[in-house]
């Protein structure tokens, strides 16, 4: 089931409590539901409920001041026990809300990409194998549990980038991906981050140091 | 109300422009040659401009008003003349005169301005100031504050940036109103909830600060649309770092439920964007986070006391009955500006 939320012109909490109503009514089933809002902020806020409430999540840019927020919500009846629940996440749950994505993630595999190329050579090269590798890496039957990005890598997750799609998909399946916000900063991106959140270097650090296994393609 | 008046569209501190984008700005005015008895200017991003003109008198100036949080006039009145006379006390001054800054839709029933008016000036009275004048605005929607003029002994000035490692932070106000504003916006706010809120709102700094006088404060500043962690930040200066115990901080107790629903602000987004980066949060609930970044409108004061003279103040500020706490202390520059822990 989809559902359409237009809080074109609303200001906070207004979009948040619109969607909550949308997905309410889902009445548990599976389904999308779209946030059309006219504000970046507004995005954030709704991004940020989705992630504590373990939707998938993905935004875009429509056009100048209109967003589009999609939250992928998997329905209670769907079968498997695995909730996957963010820590800290509201202590009130409502009965529709366990997320029951197949998780196919491994726990705390990272994947930390520090350059928008693969490998030392041709960057034209590079920068064609790192997009087949994030499309490969979408495919895969295990995902990764977070992807992060930083220095050249944090335009891989801006606007304009050829990985964006694949890694909508990845942030779909319920992938975390961080970009740096000095990075963006530096290379006057901050306006321009179309997947994931904005993240800094202690969460950097401490996704890293608590990592069984980290791959730098 | 049936004439279709809106009176509360959500506003307060909530409706400060962000912090990220004022410096910006703020960075780039000209400037003029410098004047030596400026003492305290918007370089330091300080609560309040301080101008030195005797020896043992120098004038404290600021400036504050916003759309109306609440659905009541005279309730708002009262709140954004309790927020705009806070910044004299939170740079340790005595409010003298202020003057009314009013916007207000030409074909709205003026007893609701009234009573607006009525709520300020009951509390520039309470404050020990002279209401002087005023100006106002035929314009689409009500704002409403005050500037006001107090004074100082230049040596008592309350800068927020002088603090030491190992001063004890307090905090004198519940935080969570701009949270709860939110929630009573949609309908979820519960009335005691609401009633605490606006007790905290329209209490004045002046006994917190009258108390604190008593005491060795290196740092002072009151906690608005910031929000404690960008309020805090800017107390930190960019020389120090500090520590903060989530679990003394007070909060407004129903505001945690919100935060889960999710009932947030822009503005809290905003704090979060401008100073989320420099802050390390373990072992912190979403809930708790969100409400350290709220907006408070006329929150209470942030005072980095001697360390010995913490527990004392603490416990005068109670038996005074206020909600204060310790909530953590000042350090020597660490990896992380701020720390917020169990």
């Amino acid at each position: 089931m989809k559902k359409t939320v237009n809080a074109m012109g609303d200001s906070c909490p207004i979009p948040v409590v619109k969607t909550k109503e949308a997905i309410r009514e889902l009445s548990g089933q599976a389904g999308t539901v779209e946030t059309l809002v006219d504000n970046e902020i507004a995005v954030q806020n709704l991004t940020k409920m989705a992630v504590q409430k373990g939707y998938g999540v993905t935004s875009e840019k429509l056009g100048e001041n209109q967003f589009r927020v999609t939250m992928t919500i998997a329905g209670s009846e769907t079968g498997s026990g695995d909730t996957q629940k963010p820590e800290g996440a509201g202590a009130e749950t409502l009965p529709e809300e366990p997320a029951c994505i197949p998780d196919a993630r491994r726990k705390h595999t990272v994947v930390a990409i520090s350059s928008s190329a693969m490998g030392s050579g041709s960057d034209e090269l590079g920068t064609a194998l790192m997009k087949a590798f994030l499309y490969a890496l979408a495919q895969q039957d295990t995902l990764p549990s977070t992807i992060l990005f930083y220095n050249g890598g944090a335009r891989l997750t801006c606007e304009g980038a050829s990985t964006l799609e694949d890694l909508k998909a990845l942030e779909a399946q319920g992938v975390e991906i961080m970009t740096c916000g000095t990075c963006l900063n530096f290379y006057g991106l901050t306006e321009k981050l179309q997947v994931g959140t904005v993240t800094n270097m202690y969460a950097i650090a401490e996704k890293l140091t608590q990592a069984d296994l980290v791959i730098r393609p | 109300m049936a004439d279709n008046i809106v009176f509360c569209k959500g506003g307060g501190c909530t409706a400060k422009l962000g912090a990220g984008v004022l410096s910006r700005i703020l960075s780039r005015l000209p400037k003029g040659p410098e004047d030596p008895h400026l003492l305290v200017g918007y370089d330091s991003r300080d609560d309040a401009a301080v101008y030195q003109i005797s020896d043992d008198t120098a004038i404290v100036q600021t400036l504050d008003f916003f759309p109306p949080m609440v659905d009541d006039p005279y309730t708002f009145g009262q709140i954004a003349a309790a927020n705009a006379l806070s910044d004299i006390y939170a740079m340790g001054g005595q409010v003298k005169t202020a003057l009314n800054i009013v916007c207000f839709p030409e074909k709205w029933d003026l007893n609701l301005l009234g009573e607006i008016l009525k709520g300020g000036s009951e509390k520039v009275i309470e404050a020990g100031g002279v209401l002087v004048g005023g100006h106002s605005i035929a314009d689409d929607s009500v704002k409403y504050g005050l500037s006001v003029m107090g004074v100082v002994h230049p040596d008592r000035i309350l800068t927020n940036n002088h603090g030491r490692p190992g001063d004890l932070l307090i905090l004198t106000k519940k935080l969570g109103v701009g949270i709860l504003c939110t929630a009573n916006r949609v309908g979820e706010a519960s009335a005691e909830a609401m009633a605490e809120a606006v007790a905290s709102m329209t209490t004045l700094n002046k006994y917190a600060a009258g108390i604190a006088a008593d005491y060795e404060i290196h740092a002072c500043t009151d906690v608005t649309g910031f929000g404690l962690l960008g309020h805090l930040r800017e107390m930190l200066d960019g020389k120090l770092s500090a520590r903060i115990s989530w679990k003394q901080v007070p909060v407004i107790r129903e505001a945690f439920r919100h935060a889960d629903e999710f009932l947030l602000t822009a503005a809290g987004q905003r704090n979060r964007n401008f100073a989320g980066d420099s802050v390390l949060f373990r072992e912190v609930p979403f809930s708790m986070e969100e409400i350290l970044f709220d907006p408070q409108t006329s929150g209470g004061l942030l005072l980095a006391v001697r360390p010995d003279q913490g527990p004392a103040l603490e416990a005068a500020l109670r038996s005074s009955g206020l909600p204060a706490a310790i909530i953590g202390c000042l350090l020597e520059r660490e990896a992380a500006e701020i720390t917020v822990e169990p």
